[in-house]
């Protein structure tokens, strides 16, 4: 018995060593980015690049990436707000438009204006006169549908927000919600822009009346109730329309083994709100030289031709090549809906209460 | 503190309960309590002021009170619920010897770590639209309470079977035996001898499921949709959605007093039930089943487990075997350049190791815990702490992340953006199982067996290795087991921690389910087949361990 329990406590004590030991070469490896040889890109949950194009950066510019996920898009801002004064890395990639006026008014970002910044497109410079951001991609949340049912049951899909309220087309959309998902509050603001700020609530009293349904999240909304995604077919969905992006018929068709001729789902091009995603230089920055450099690099037009298929978004520079998957599968949503970040955050609490009240309750 | 203890004799006793205390103390303070504190400070405090007044106006919203009604019955109904299917469950797994019972109890288990956004998807095969209970009966239960309830079940079925379990096969049959041969019913018998017996157990379990539930999340919201809330989510809303902190910070303490209260209640009933028990070898109390009762018993457990918990994974299964030739499992190998910066695949080896430290961390300060509580001088500061340790279960997710965040900021404490934290919260979650499921036991050891060891000149730590070791170390396996299936499906407190890219497994999970396309579903599918896998073999290899020393009671 005792020589069990001496090798029982010995295995006990040795983890316990591996452990501290292990907490100890951590801490000397971390530190918050204080090298300044090493740039830290602190981002939400969604940032993907290929590995050999942040490799090419690493040997062009002499910088080491270090990469933080903070959680989904809202949180990742909220916490790079909190702690502003002592910040986690020196370039944050990820504020959208919905979330900029919030980061902006925190006092987020120092100015930088990047390399390059020309060759961006007028109308997605949303802070043009200070350039605490630049902005690095956008995309399109968009009603989706499943291109077999319509042709199944020889019924046009539906092309805008009008469309979606007539009784051909009861009980077909499948929706998020708008307090937690941001596809979800992006159609929520889509509708707010097109019917304005007192408009909205009775067309979505006309939705609701017409059969909308209202999940929590994406990937319910997505891979369990709409029959046209792999996952929905899967699961037995059986709503052929769904709020998700532009570039979702794409990804059907890259993410399928073998790839099929055409996409299986279509885009509702008139049913768009259009999301830009920006960078910018944490305003308390370790290396802000490198967070500068990090900012250029992602307007570059290696970034921008790599990030398409990684991140499922749209190069914002002029001339960087779109991948033919996109082109091909994915019509470029028609003069889709847009909302002033500050217009937003004086509402978006407001209206997704009142929405919370109108939909949910 | 064994050595602080032999040298000051005099005061030998307080000596080392003080230092048994001190660790986890001290990983209490540093890692929970003060970043808590911190974020609910940061909410409250505001421009220099304590602004108390919002308790006030957020209590009088009467959404925030439907929230609270709704989080607290929900988690009582789910609790009663789960220790009702679940507690004939923990006799059959304790009493009955069956062909597959290790592996089988290895698989109730799985469901406790599979990320919810999974297992609410499985889930739904059962409940939802074409489901097994639709094709029978034409019923569906997805947006209803009743799902919710049922998943509850589902993902805690292992929590009273381990725990309750565990301290049944131990108990010693003869007593039951004897008090029948006096005379007393079988269900007197139980009712008088067995009972009160497993009550601090029960208890435990009952305790632990109710704040698993009280703090759910995803299964509300993917079952219940939106129309259901709880405390949980609309701290999460506030915090990550709206960044409206004093009211999150309002909710948080909402949180507390009501787990608090639970808490109190737990300590209370528990005190007076407490015995020392008589221990045996569990291999010696489970029997092969006799009787039209025992066996339609363990029919009627084993239909429930097929039903409730393994037709969902089943569903998971086959789904990610949908498709010619492995095409998911393949796909797992490959670096497609963008949403991993590595191979899928290599989340199982990130989560083995995260999984690995978080457990000697929780299975070190657990046991320092349960042994400074086991004492019989324990003071009334010792068991406050007790319940303070089950408040990590209690207590949002977010909110700790955030507390880190602003917390674990400057040396010599710097861990942001370092991989610590990840096992440090996990070990978070895992310590009060550890805690839970050895209590009992070491409450259970007979005193004077230790006294006995005392007067013989036996130190306190020698005490504790020579009495109370051989008696827990089938109860500190379990523990251990449970520390380790709970950081291995840690989602929570994993997400709302900011990391470097070493993705865990559900974490992988998660991402490859919220990008569209047939194969990230499809390989979501063969990452959370992996993940059920690597749980079931690790538990079973963890059981394992302890079958070669048995005979030593």
């Amino acid at each position: 018995m005792s020589i069990t329990g001496k090798r029982f406590a010995a295995a006990v004590v040795g983890l316990g060593m591996v452990t501290l030991s292990a907490c100890g070469s951590s801490g000397s490896a971390s530190g918050s980015g204080g090298d300044s040889r090493t740039v830290t890109l602190v981002s939400h949950d969604s940032w993907a690049a290929s590995k050999s194009v942040v490799s090419a950066f690493e040997r062009e510019s002499g910088y080491k990436v270090k990469v933080l996920k903070d959680g989904d898009a809202g949180q990742a801002v909220n916490k790079a707000i909190l702690t502003k004064d002592n910040p986690q890395g020196d370039v944050f990639f990820g504020v959208d438009n919905t979330l900029l006026s919030r980061a902006l008014d925190n006092g987020l970002f120092q100015p930088y204006e990047a390399k390059g910044l020309d060759q961006v497109e007028a109308g997605f410079q949303l802070d043009k006169d200070k350039h605490r951001v630049t902005p690095i991609d956008y995309g399109d949340i968009c009603v989706n549908y499943d291109k077999k049912y319509f042709a199944d049951h020889k019924l046009t899909p539906p092309a805008s927000f009008d469309d979606l309220t007539k009784p051909a087309y009861k009980n077909l959309l499948v929706t998020e919600n708008a307090s937690t998902s941001s596809p979800g509050l992006g159609f929520l603001l889509g509708t707010a822009a097109e019917y304005g700020a007192t408009g909205w609530p009775d067309y979505w009293k006309k939705l609701e009346a017409n059969g909308v349904k209202v999940v929590d999240g994406w990937e319910q909304a997505y891979d369990q109730e709409f029959s046209g995604s792999a996952g929905g077919r899967k699961a037995g969905g059986d709503r052929p329309l769904v709020v998700s992006y532009a570039s979702s018929p794409p990804a059907e068709v890259v993410y399928a083994q073998p790839r099929p001729k055409t996409a299986p789902t279509g885009v509702a091009t008139g049913t768009c709100f259009r999301q830009i995603e920006f960078a910018g230089v944490l305003s308390n920055a370790r290396n802000t030289k490198g967070a500068k450099a990090f900012v250029d690099f992602l307007i570059g037009r290696t970034f921008q031709e790599d990030m398409p298929l990684n991140m499922f978004v749209y190069p914002v520079v002029q001339g960087a090549k779109v991948p033919a998957e996109f082109t091909e599968y994915g019509p470029a949503a028609t003069d889709p809906e847009t909302m002033a970040p500050d217009l937003i955050a004086a509402n978006r609490d407001q209206w997704v209460k009142s929405w919370t009240s109108l939909v949910l309750k | 503190m064994s050595e602080a203890a032999e040298t000051a004799p005099g005061a030998r006793g307080s000596a080392a309960r003080l230092g048994l205390m001190a660790l986890p103390v001290a990983f209490f303070a540093v890692f929970f309590a003060y970043p808590v504190a911190a974020i609910v400070a940061r909410g409250l405090h505001v421009d220099g002021t304590w602004r108390f007044g919002r308790l006030a106006d957020v209590l009088a919203q009467p959404d925030i009170r439907h929230v609270l009604w709704f989080t607290t019955w929900q988690a009582l109904a789910s609790t009663a619920l789960t220790l009702l299917v679940a507690l004939p469950g923990a006799y059959v797994f304790a009493r009955l010897d069956f062909p597959g019972k290790d592996v089988l109890r290895a698989v109730v288990t799985v469901p406790f770590v599979l990320p919810t956004v999974v297992v609410g998807t499985a889930f739904l095969a059962l409940v939802g639209r074409g489901g097994l209970l639709d094709d029978l009966w034409g019923l569906r239960l997805d947006t209803t309470v009743w799902a919710i309830l049922l998943a509850h079940v589902f993902f805690n079925y292992a929590v009273v079977v381990r725990t309750v379990g565990g301290l049944w096969a131990q108990l010693d049959p003869r007593q039951e035996e004897a008090a029948r041969m006096l005379g007393a019913s079988r269900l007197a018998a139980w009712r008088r001898v067995t009972l009160p017996a497993l009550g601090p157990a029960v208890a435990a379990a009952a305790l632990m499921v109710f704040l698993f539930t009280f703090t759910s999340f995803g299964v509300v919201q993917i079952l219940g949709g939106p129309t259901f809330s709880t405390l949980e989510v609309e701290i999460y809303r506030q915090t990550s959605e709206i960044f409206d902190l004093s009211t999150a910070a309002v909710l948080t303490l909402l949180q507390f007093a009501a787990v608090g209260a639970i808490l109190v209640l737990h300590a209370w009933t528990v005190r007076r039930r407490e015995s020392a028990l008589r221990l045996v070898d569990a291999s010696l109390t489970a029997r092969r089943p006799r009787g039209a009762a025992q066996w339609a018993l363990l029919g009627a457990v084993l239909a429930t487990v097929a039903v409730l918990l393994v037709l969902p994974l089943a569903v998971l299964v086959q789904r990610s075997l949908d498709a010619p030739r492995f095409a998911y499992y393949r796909a797992l190998a490959h670096d497609d350049g963008g949403t991993f910066l590595v191979a899928p695949i290599d989340a199982i080896g990130n989560s083995l190791r995260y999984a690995a430290v978080a457990t000697v961390i929780a299975v070190l300060i657990g046991s320092l815990a349960a042994a400074a509580l086991a004492r019989r001088d324990a003071g009334r500061l010792v068991r406050a702490f007790d319940a303070l340790l089950m408040l990590p279960l209690g207590v949002s997710a977010v909110t700790v992340g955030f507390g880190f965040l602003i917390t674990l900021d400057r040396p010599p404490l710097d861990l942001r953006g370092s991989w610590i934290l990840v096992p440090l919260a996990q070990a978070l979650v895992g310590a009060p199982f550890v805690v839970r499921t050895m209590l009992p036991v070491l409450r259970a050891v007979d005193e004077r067996l230790r006294e006995a060891a005392a007067v013989l000149g036996a130190s306190p730590w020698r005490v504790w290795r020579e009495v109370d070791l051989p008696i827990v170390r089938r109860a500190l396996l379990v523990a251990a087991g449970f520390a380790f299936a709970v950081s291995l499906g840690e989602f929570g407190a994993t997400v709302f921690i900011a990391r470097p890219d070493n993705p865990t497994l559900p974490v992988a999970v998660a991402r490859l389910l919220g990008r569209p396309g047939d194969l990230n579903y499809g390989q979501a599918m063969a990452l959370s087949t992996i993940l059920m896998v690597v749980c079931a073999v690790a538990l079973l290899v963890l059981e394992r361990l302890r079958t070669d020393r048995t005979g030593e009671f």
